[in-house]
């Protein structure tokens, strides 16, 4: 007989992101822990940036989701460690990839704000993820969403968003 | 407790007011990506303020909500900069073609976000866990919003004739209202008589350091700056916050609960 939080673990798995429907909520890093509280099961879910409007939808497709498999359990939206697109897998990684969406670079290390701009966005290599070249530029700060740039490749002339260190 | 929610509201104000007045580019931006880069910002500013908001509403207890605080306080309510408050057309009031000017929007967005670089980067070690929570999101969000604002500003003061004489103008029109910054308000000191606020003076010389090297890079000069301090932080306002305030609040008033 499995537990409960076996129950809503196997059931969340493939539960994915509204936005970016090949990666899941676990791989992203969102879905942070399911744990039994005293009062029963809880799901701890986590948000990205603070305005995206995906949270909603993400918090309501994990209720019904266990709704549908008839587990009772309360979600929790928790803040503290702040989420980090470090937590995000390597096969999470993998699939943005395939999907045409260049993954993250590992967040510089420390938060420190004046050496942070004084470096240059374009100075990491970002390769573009349909042909695979290094020869890219940033066409923008701010892509699609919040959480990604826009890039286009100098090589197959392909636009792409990259998903930014956070 | 009443020096935590005095404090909070002013971050979420500050918030608030600059994410409404980003989000008046939405759909007039000069080029599409900055357009949405725009929006972006927006939705992470809003995003803060209803962070904060929620914080505010838990503190208040009662019947408080998010929405109550946002969309039920009148103008002299609000703590936020003035600063944020004032229109895009910057010192182009009454010559401009269009109500935007966007090297106004830089120039703001810039200067305030290397003070929030600096103020949420501190917060994380505020001694309310929540705030600190808030302020660690908030770090990772306003160092894009800094890099974003210090290449336009560079790219439009060391640009043509044109855009330079508009930028320094902005930069000239905008820089004294950097004052209130550093001048305490009485919620700030007991902020930081609690442990949960921090002194922004103690910035200051990291915040001239930003500025000054950003500006040198935009071949842009620091304008001297002096006379009236503005008070919007104690929520003395421009006659600009009521006008923002009417547009943003008029749905919710409207439609009081309403839900869609
Ligand atoms: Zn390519």
């Amino acid at each position: 007989m499995r537990s409960g939080v076996e129950a809503a673990w196997a059931v969340l798995e493939e539960l994915t992101d509204p936005e970016i429907p090949v990666i899941s909520l676990r791989e992203l890093g969102i879905l942070r822990d399911v744990r039994q509280a005293a009062d029963g099961l809880e799901v701890v879910i986590t948000p990205t940036y603070s305005g995206c409007p995906a949270m909603g939808q993400i918090e309501d497709d994990v209720k019904a989701t266990l709704a549908r498999a008839g587990i009772a359990a309360r979600v929790v939206t928790q803040l503290a460690p702040a989420w980090t697109t470090d937590w995000m897998t390597e096969a999470g990684k993998e699939k943005l990839r395939a999907y045409g969406i260049a993954p993250p670079h590992q967040t510089p290390a420390g938060s420190n704000v004046v050496r942070f701009i004084s470096k240059p966005a374009a100075a990491e290599t970002v390769p573009c993820p349909h042909c695979g070249s290094a020869r890219t530029v940033e066409s923008s700060h701010f892509g699609s969403t919040a959480c990604k740039a826009l890039y286009k490749c100098l090589d197959c002339q392909e636009p792409f968003d990259y998903f930014k260190p956070y | 407790m009443s020096a935590a929610i005095d404090y909070l509201l002013h971050l979420a104000d500050n918030a608030l007011v600059l994410g409404q007045r980003n989000a008046e580019w939405c759909g007039h931006g000069p080029i599409l990506e900055e357009d949405i880069a725009l929006s972006n910002v927006s939705l992470d500013l809003i995003g803060q303020a209803r962070l904060l908001y929620q914080l505010v509403a838990t503190l208040k207890g009662g019947d408080c909500t998010e929405d109550k605080l946002a969309y039920f306080r009148e103008t002299h309510e609000f703590r936020n900069y003035t600063l944020l408050e004032l229109p895009h057309h910057g010192p182009l009031s009454g010559y401009a073609q269009s109500d935007l000017d966007y090297g106004t929007t830089i120039v703001r967005n810039f200067l305030y976000s290397a003070l929030m670089a600096l103020l949420w980067e501190a917060l994380e070690k505020s001694a309310n866990a929540d705030l600190a929570a808030i302020a660690a999101k908030s770090l990772k969000e306003v160092r894009y919003h800094l890099r974003h604002s210090r290449d336009w500003l560079v790219r439009l003061g060391d640009g043509t004739d044109e855009s330079h004489a508009r930028v320094q103008a902005s930069l000239d029109h905008l820089f004294p209202y950097t004052q209130e910054f550093w001048v305490q308000s009485p919620a700030e000191a007991a902020a930081i008589a609690a442990g949960i606020g921090v002194d922004v003076t103690t910035l200051r010389a990291d915040w001239d350091a930003i500025v000054d090297a950003a500006l040198a890079e935009a071949t842009l000069q620091r304008p001297a700056v002096g006379g009236y301090v503005t008070e919007g932080k104690r929520g003395i306002h421009s006659e600009h916050l009521g006008f923002l305030l009417a547009e943003m609040q008029s749905l919710a008033r409207a439609h009081p609960n309403g839900v869609w």
